[in-house]
C-alpha cells in the first residue's frame, strides 16, 4: 500500500501543473464562400462597373489567412441600393403596421439565437476577438437588441415623451459601422431603424464584412421584404457615397472622430438627421475605499476586453494615490493570468489586433509613451508568429500632458494616472476632448452620485464597467459624438 | 466577483488537462459522512473506499481524508491504519456551535486524543454576527491550542464559517482574516447542513483572502469548500478558480480540499470514461 502510494505521488508530481489543453471551437459550423457580392433588394448581386466591379480581400487577423474576396461597392451600386431601399420603404415597409414589422424583427432575433454559434465563430475568425466574447457577449446582445426593438415597433407613440404623439419614420437610413463589434453594431443600427419603419443601406467595415453578409442571409431566411435591408461592402469611398446620397434621410455612424467630422461636414446644410458615435478616452476612477479586487476586474474588463478595441474602453486609470501601489501590484498579477492567443480557443482571454494598420497605430503610440517618459510594462507572454498581436500593456507615471493620456489608442494599452481628491479626479477625468464613458469604484454611495453628476460622459458605470443592455441608452458628449443608441432614446434618432 | 466566477465556469478543460484535474480532485477529497445514523460499519466502508476509490483500477489515487464525527475517529483510524489517508473530525458542537466553550474544547480534545489528524471546527456565528469578533478570534486560538498533541504532532485545524449564515462577502472576508490570524491551517466554507453551502463566488473570495494573507505574512493557509459540489464539472471549475486566483501553489491536497460525499463517484466515472473512451454506469462504482 505504502509503496504503491509513493509511486502514485511520484507520477502526479511529474505532471507539469495545471496547463489548459487547447480547446478549440470547431470551424465546421461556418461556411465561408470564396467570394461575396453585394446584398441589394433581397439578393446577392455582382457590383457594377468595368470588369464586373472591384473587390477586396478579407483576412483573419489571427493568422493573416485570406478568408474571402468581397465586392467593393461604387457610387452606382450605392445608388442602386438606396433606390431599392427607397422603393421598399414607400411600397412596403412604411405602410406595414408596427405589429407586422415587429414580427419580422422577432423572427430575425430568433434566427440569430438559433445560428448564434455560427455567427460567433465567423465573427471571431474575421475579427480576431476571442470566441468567449463573441459567444457570450456580442451575439447574445445583438439578439437582445432585435428582441427589444421588436417590442417597440407597435408602441412607438408611447415610447417618447413630449410632442411625440404621432411619430413618423424618416425614410432610408444610411449606416456605417466599425470593425470592433461588427455584428453587434449592425444590430444596434438595424434593429431600431426597422422598428421605426425605416429601410436600411448598411456598410460594414472593410476588415470585417463577413458577419454582415451572413446577416443578409438571415434577412432572406426571415423572408424580410426585398430592399428593406441592403448590405454594401467597401471602404471609405463607399461609406462616403452612402452618407452623401440625396435619398438618404438619416445617417448613423459609429467609428473614428476623424471620419465623424467628415460626415458632419458632408451632411451639413441638408435635411439629413445624423447620429455619430465616435471615439473615447474614458477614465476609470478608483477610490481608496473601493473593493480593490473587484476594481481590478473592472479595470481589466475595461481595457483588455475586445483587445481594447472599444470606444468606451477605460483607457485611463485614475487611481487614488494612497492605494496606487496596491492597485498596480494586483493589476500586474491579474494581467499575468490573461491568456493571449488563438481567438477560437475557448480559454483565450485576449485575441488578435484587428488589422496591420491598427497594430501599427498602437505600436506608434506606445513608443511615443515610452519616449515621453512613461513606464511601460507587459506581462510575459508568447505571441503567435503570424497575425497581428500586441500584449496587454500598462503605462505608469503618466500625466495629463502625455499623448497616451489624450489620444485614443484603441488597443490593449492602459495609461495609469493618480489623483488625491474627488475634485481632482473629476477635473482630470473631464480634461479630454472626448466624453463617452467613465467608471467609478468606491464603497460610498453618495460619492458615486456626486461623481456621476460632475463627470461629463454619456455613460457612467459605478463599480462595474463595459456593461451593456438594449434598454440602456448609449452615446457621448463633446467629440465622442451626438445622439443616443439603445433604449427608448435610441428610437428618437429614427423618428420625426 | 460573481461575474469572474461565472467566467471561470466557461473555461474549457479538455484531454490531458482534464485528466490532471480529475486525479488532483480525487486526491483532494475529504470523503465525508456526518449523519446521526453513522455506525462503525458505515465508517469502515467509507474508509475502505477512501483508500481504494476504484477497486478495479490500481492507478486511481486515494483521497485526502475521511471526515467523521469525533466518536467515529477511532474506528476510522483503525481501518485507515498507515495508508496515509488522514482522519478529519468535526468538533466544537458541530454543526451549530452552540455550546459553552469548555464543552467545545472537550469535544476537540476527545477527537484529538482519539487520533484525529485534522479538526474541522465551526465558528460561533452568533458572536460574529453580533460583532463580538474578539470572542470568535479567542475561541479559534483556544481550539488551536486544544489541537496540540505533544507526543505526535498536533492536529491541523480547519475553521468552518458557515457562509450560508454569514451571507455577505464582507463578512466572509472578515471571517477569513480572523481565522487566518488566529492560526487556522484551513478555512472552510460550510458544514453542509445549511443551504447555500459552498459556492464558487464564496470560494473565490476565500482564495483571494489566503492569497493576500500569504503576501502579507508569508504563511500559506488552505481552503476547503464543502457541501453542494457533486459533479466533476463543478470540481474542475473550482480548480480553475484556485489556479487563477490563489495560484498553482494551492493546487495540492495540502492546501485545497473538497468536502464531499457524492462527488467522488462522479470523478471516478469521468476518470474511467477518459481512460476507456466510453461512459460506464453507476453500478460499476461502489456505493460506500
Amino acid at each position: 500500500m505504502n509503496e504503491s502510494r509513493s509511486l502514485r505521488s511520484e507520477r502526479s508530481e511529474r505532471l507539469e501543473g495545471f496547463e489548459y489543453a487547447p480547446a478549440l471551437e470547431s470551424r465546421s459550423v461556418v461556411d465561408i464562400k470564396s467570394s461575396y457580392g453585394l446584398f441589394i433588394n433581397g439578393e446577392f448581386v455582382d457590383p457594377g462597373g468595368p470588369d464586373g466591379g472591384r473587390s477586396f480581400k478579407t483576412i483573419s487577423p489571427a493568422t493573416e489567412e485570406v478568408l474571402s474576396e468581397v465586392a467593393e461597392a461604387d457610387e452606382n451600386d450605392v445608388d442602386k441600393a438606396v433606390k431599392a431601399a427607397r422603393h421598399a420603404y414607400s411600397r412596403v415597409w412604411s405602410r406595414m403596421s408596427g405589429a407586422e414589422r415587429g414580427k419580422y424583427l422577432f423572427r430575425i432575433a430568433r434566427i440569430i439565437q438559433e445560428r448564434a454559434r455560427e455567427i460567433a465563430v465567423l465573427e471571431s475568425i474575421d475579427n480576431g476577438k476571442p470566441i468567449k466574447e463573441s459567444r457570450d457577449v456580442d451575439i447574445p446582445t445583438a439578439a437582445a437588441h432585435f428582441f427589444y426593438y421588436a417590442g417597440w415597433a407597435d408602441k412607438l407613440e408611447y415610447a417618447l415623451p413630449g410632442n411625440w404623439t404621432n411619430p413618423q419614420s424618416l425614410g432610408v437610413a444610411g449606416q456605417v459601422i466599425p470593425w470592433n463589434f461588427p455584428f453587434l453594431m449592425l444590430a444596434w443600427k438595424i434593429a431600431p431603424a426597422l422598428a421605426c419603419g425605416n429601410t436600411v443601406v448598411l456598410k460594414p467595415a472593410e476588415t470585417t464584412p463577413l458577419t454582415a453578409l451572413l446577416f443578409a442571409e438571415i434577412c432572406q431566411q426571415a423572408d424580410l421584404p426585398p430592399g428593406v435591408v441592403n448590405i454594401l461592402t467597401g471602404a471609405g469611398a463607399t461609406g462616403a457615397a452612402i452618407v452623401s446620397h440625396e435619398d438618404v434621410a438619416k445617417v448613423a455612424f459609429t467609428g473614428s472622430t476623424e471620419v465623424g467630422r467628415a460626415i458632419a461636414k458632408a451632411v451639413a446644410g441638408s435635411k439629413k438627421k445624423v447620429t455619430l458615435e465616435l471615439g473615447g478616452k474614458a477614465a476609470n476612477i478608483v477610490f481608496d475605499d473601493a473593493p480593490i479586487d473587484q476594481a481590478i476586474e473592472g479595470i481589466v474588463n475595461g481595457i483588455f476586453f475586445n483587445q481594447g478595441h472599444v470606444c468606451c474602453a477605460g483607457s485611463r486609470l485614475l487611481v487614488q494615490e494612497s492605494v496606487a501601489e496596491d492597485v498596480l501590484g494586483r493589476l500586474k498579477r491579474r494581467m499575468g493570468t490573461l491568456r493571449i492567443g488563438d481567438p477560437l480557443d475557448k480559454n483565450t482571454d485576449v485575441g488578435a489586433i484587428n488589422s496591420a494598420e491598427q497594430l501599427a497605430r498602437i505600436r506608434e503610440l506606445s513608443e511615443i509613451g515610452e519616449a515621453e517618459g512613461a513606464g511601460r510594462w507587459s506581462p510575459e507572454c508568447d505571441l503567435p508568429d503570424h497575425g497581428f498581436w500586441f500584449p496587454p500593456t500598462i503605462f505608469t507615471g503618466v500625466s495629463q500632458a502625455h499623448r497616451i493620456a489624450r489620444e485614443e489608442i484603441f488597443g490593449p494599452v492602459l495609461s495609469v494616472l493618480t489623483f488625491r481628491t474627488p475634485k481632482e479626479a473629476v477635473e482630470k477625468a473631464n480634461n479630454t476632448p472626448y466624453g463617452l464613458s467613465a467608471g467609478i469604484w468606491t464603497d460610498k454611495g453618495s460619492r458615486i452620485l456626486w461623481m456621476a453628476g460632475h463627470l461629463r460622459a454619456g455613460v457612467v458605470w459605478s463599480n462595474t464597467f463595459n456593461r451593456f443592455d438594449p434598454t440602456s441608452p448609449f452615446g457621448g458628449y463633446k467629440e465622442s459624438g451626438y445622439g443616443r443608441e439603445g433604449g427608448r432614446h435610441g428610437l428618437e434618432a429614427y423618428l420625426k | 466577483m460573481e461575474q469572474r466566477a461565472a467566467g471561470f465556469g466557461t473555461r474549457s478543460i479538455k484531454t490531458t488537462a482534464k485528466q490532471f484535474a480529475i486525479d488532483l480532485a480525487i486526491r483532494m477529497v475529504d470523503l465525508t459522512t456526518l449523519e446521526g445514523s453513522d455506525t462503525p460499519g458505515k465508517v469502515r466502508a467509507l474508509a475502505s473506499k477512501a483508500m481504494r476509490p476504484d477497486p478495479a483500477d490500481q492507478t486511481c489515487p486515494p483521497v485526502a481524508a475521511v471526515c467523521v464525527y469525533p466518536d467515529m475517529v477511532p474506528c476510522a483510524k483503525q481501518t485507515l491504519g498507515t495508508s496515509g489517508v488522514r482522519v478529519a473530525s468535526v468538533a466544537t458542537a458541530f454543526p451549530s456551535g452552540r455550546a459553552a466553550r469548555d464543552i467545545k474544547l472537550a469535544d476537540v480534545k476527545d477527537a484529538v486524543d482519539a487520533g484525529a489528524d485534522e479538526i474541522d471546527m465551526v465558528i460561533d456565528r452568533g458572536a460574529f454576527l453580533s460583532g463580538r469578533y474578539l470572542q470568535v478570534f479567542e475561541e479559534i486560538v483556544a481550539v488551536r491550542e486544544a489541537c496540540a498533541r505533544p507526543e505526535s504532532g498536533g492536529a491541523h485545524l480547519k475553521v468552518i464559517f458557515e457562509t450560508g449564515e454569514l451571507q455577505t462577502y464582507d463578512n466572509l472576508r472578515r471571517a477569513s482574516w480572523l481565522a487566518m490570524m488566529a492560526g487556522g491551517h484551513f478555512i472552510k466554507t460550510s458544514t453542509g447542513k445549511i443551504q447555500p453551502a459552498a459556492t464558487l463566488p464564496v470560494t473565490l473570495v476565500m482564495l483571494e483572502a489566503v492569497r493576500d494573507f500569504r503576501e502579507a505574512t508569508g504563511q500559506m493557509v488552505g481552503v476547503k469548500p464543502a457541501g453542494g459540489i457533486r459533479s466533476s464539472k463543478d470540481a474542475i471549475k473550482y480548480l480553475v478558480t484556485v489556479n487563477e486566483i490563489a495560484g498553482p501553489d494551492w493546487l495540492d491536497p495540502d492546501w485545497f480540499r473538497f468536502g464531499a460525499s457524492t462527488l467522488l463517484n462522479d470523478l471516478l466515472m469521468q476518470r474511467t470514461k477518459m481512460a476507456a473512451g466510453r461512459y460506464s454506469g453507476p453500478d460499476y462504482f461502489t456505493l460506500d
